[in-house]
């Protein structure tokens, strides 16, 4: 038999017990429907845990700290590497050698400094921090109202929009963090502050001179250059160029920082740094030493590698390859399970089909009888009731993947109520992929032929003799 | 093993011939014997009645002509090809051009209307579609049903459901037409009918027929030969009867 005809004749059968036929379908969409659901939601999840993480910069950044600084000393340090004593420091010669470390786009200090800054003469305590020039291109800064820095020494802010908000006089209020970033922006953009901070110059002349500068200085000083400093209070004047929806707690938006300058000019401000107290020693020599060093990667895959690279220095790095790693372990182990639960409503369904098929086989076994008898082969017989399981399983997952799509949309908008209800932001947890639609329907009709194989071979073989005497 | 073409005779060919033809059964401890050793011959064109008592195997040796059953053992050579080495396809194929059936019981598939019933042997046959319509049409014509094509069987009477049956029986054209208790379903007016029919496609189209009744008076009256069957065996048979007095006044 031609498959058109097979087909037709399959679809005329279903249609004739159309109320168990179109309960079995309804079996195998909801089947389908509860695992599109599932791994719908497995995959807007994971989209929203990806995309948070993208932004925050977690899978690309590298932190780098000098051994030196034994705040961050730890056992590993104890047992590898040189001692803290005898590493070197981070300075910008380091900085250049882990720029051209292979697969590193940039490594940029981290300077930040707390300071305070006066806007319309009210003094606000914050952090500041040098933003690098090629954060322009961060989708962290997607958000962002105004313009990036003209340059990269212009003296020019960027503000967090949580700061934005105190400078205006607004209390923050917790929970909603919805806040119109363009509104915020209009009154402030263009507006001048002025910053005031804390220079450490190094001092020409002799170090008896200064008092108060360098209480603990031990013996190993260059007696013939700066062999001191001073520290001399400075006030700095910019402008507001951009409020950014940046997440303060965010890794690239270098930490907690509320205010962003140029990297560049944060750098020539020689803002008195923490470290500079800790290491005396190096603090007056010629090029610039860094507390932190951010090292961006390429991508992702190759942070292990850029990571044992600057270990094999001598410098401490951190990053949270690891954490992501597990945490992709977990989304493939939710996806998985998801789709084990989805599966076992297919399976479920397919029970169904073959209990549909194997009574169908026992209704019509005389005219099973019939037909072999006026001259269809075992292969038609067969085909017939393939093509009736495959035609339900047709049916089932193209209807149970608009279900899915519907439940998943469904589900989508009860959490966005309750999400709201609880003041977040409505997040997009659900999302179906075409390849899903397309595997969906591709596996219902393939786990509906299946369930179709032992029904269709049964009634294949029927005796024709029996089946004609069967009333 | 009988295979290849049987020389054909300058009148009638032979259609069909039986050699030793066995069909055995085992129920529970039992071994039935429905066709037990069973020769004959018939040639192109003949009318041929089965008869017998229930059981007397009749209608098995029927199904073993159809192909519907396979032979324990012997032979059954229809058109020069032995059935009993047929793979089950070969037997499909067999049942779907070279024999035509009619049942007792009609056997019309009952969700379908009648022109989709006369269809299905040409769905099986891959006969192309826009042929089917037409020769369905034509084939109810025939039996007087054209005007009743999208009726399903439950509409129809028992003889018009006949009707169609032997409609689907020759609609591709099979050499061999056999025919289970043809009118046993069936009023004496309707049954002639039917076996009128019969013996205009016999006449007209030459079909060989083998037909199975237990009625003697009908066999006496449409069939040209009478072959007695009883427990498996042939007992007797009797040539050139139809429309005279048979000449052996035995019961059966």
């Amino acid at each position: 038999m031609k498959t058109y005809d097979m087909t037709e004749l399959a679809v005329r059968n279903l249609r004739e017990s159309l109320l168990r036929n179109s309960l079995t379908t309804v079996g195998i969409s909801v089947g389908v429907a509860s695992l599109v659901a599932m791994l719908s939601l497995g995959i807007g999840l994971q989209q929203l845990a990806g995309r948070r993480l993208q932004k925050s910069g977690l899978f690309d950044t590298v932190v780098v700290t000098s051994r030196r600084d034994l705040r961050n000393f730890s056992r590993e340090q104890e047992e590898n590497g040189p001692a803290p004593a005898e590493s070197p420091t981070l300075d910008e010669t380091t900085r250049q050698k882990i720029e051209h470390v292979p697969n590193v786009l940039e490594a940029y200090p981290d300077i930040r400094f707390i300071t305070e800054l006066r806007f319309e003469d009210k003094p606000h305590l914050t952090a500041v921090a040098g933003l690098p020039f090629s954060a322009r291109n961060n989708d962290a800064f997607d958000g962002m109202q105004g313009s990036f820095f003209s340059s990269e020494t212009a003296a020019e802010v960027i503000l967090q929009k949580s700061f934005a908000e105190q400078l205006l006089g607004r209390t923050p209020r917790t929970g909603m963090a919805e806040v119109n970033v363009a509104e915020l922006a209009k009154p402030l953009l263009g507006k001048e502050l002025t910053l005031r901070y804390a220079e450490r110059v190094a001092a020409p002349a002799m170090p008896s001179e200064k008092k108060g500068a360098q209480p603990g200085t031990t013996g190993n000083l260059q007696a013939d250059s700066g062999t001191a400093y001073s520290v001399i209070s400075r006030e700095q004047t910019v402008r507001i160029v951009g409020v950014c929806d940046l997440d303060p707690d965010s890794m690239r938006g270098a930490a907690r920082a509320r205010v962003f300058l140029p990297l560049k000019l944060a750098e020539s401000l020689h803002v008195m740094q923490p470290s500079d107290l800790r290491d005396t020693t190096n603090v007056i020599g010629g090029t610039p030493t860094y507390t932190t060093v951010q090292v961006r990667v390429k991508n992702p895959t190759s942070v292990q590698e850029v990571e044992d690279a600057i270990k094999k220095m001598g410098f401490n790095t951190f990053s949270i390859v690891d954490a992501t790693r597990s945490l992709r372990q977990f989304f493939a182990v939710l996806d998985l399970f998801l789709g084990i639960f989805g599966s076992l409503a297919l399976a479920v369904a397919s029970i169904g089909i073959i209990n549909t098929l194997v009574m169908a086989i026992l209704e019509r076994r005389r005219e099973i009888g019939i037909m072999k008898a006026i001259g269809a082969s075992d292969g038609d017989v067969k085909g017939l009731f393939f093509a009736e399981a495959g035609a339900m399983g047709v049916f089932g997952g193209v209807v149970g993947v608009a279900l899915g799509w519907t439940i998943g949309r469904a589900i989508n908008l009860g959490t966005n109520v309750y999400l709201k209800r609880q003041h977040f932001p409505p997040e997009q947890i659900w999302f179906v992929p075409w390849w899903l639609v397309i595997s969906a329907i591709a596996f219902a009709i393939v786990v509906s032929l299946l369930s179709g194989l032992y029904p269709a071979s049964r009634a294949a073989r029927l005796d024709p003799v029996q089946s004609l005497r069967y009333e | 093993m009988i295979e290849g073409p049987v020389a054909a005779s300058s009148n009638g060919s032979v259609a069909l011939r039986t050699e030793n033809l066995c069909r055995h059964y085992q129920m529970g401890d039992a071994l039935i014997r429905a066709v037990d050793g069973i020769s004959l011959q018939i040639s192109s064109g003949e009318f041929v009645a089965l008869l017998g008592t229930s059981g007397s195997g009749k209608s098995s040796l029927l199904n073993l002509i159809a192909g519907l059953d396979r032979p324990t053992s012997g032979t059954v050579v229809v058109q020069g090809r032995n059935l009993a080495n047929f793979s089950r396809s070969q037997l499909a194929k067999h049942r779907l051009h070279t024999v035509g059936m009619v049942f007792q019981s009609f056997n019309l598939i009952p969700s379908m209307t009648l022109l989709e019933n006369v269809e299905l042997p040409m769905r099986f046959a891959e006969v192309e579609r826009s042929k089917r319509d037409a020769l369905a049409r034509q084939a109810l014509d025939r039996v007087g049903l054209g005007a009743r094509w999208r009726h399903r069987p439950a509409e129809l009477s028992g003889g018009e459901q006949q009707r169609a049956s032997l409609a689907r029986a020759l609609i591709n054209q099979p050499q061999l037409l056999l025919a289970d208790e043809p009118t046993g379903n069936l009023d004496s007016h309707t049954g002639t009918e039917i076996m009128n029919f019969i013996r205009e496609f016999n006449e007209s189209l030459g079909m060989t027929v083998v037909m199975v009744t237990h009625e003697r008076a009908l066999a006496e009256h449409y069939a040209k030969r009478m072959i007695f069957l009883a427990d498996g065996k042939l007992v007797d048979d009797l040539h050139n009867i139809a429309g005279v007095e048979a000449a052996r006044g035995g019961k059966l």
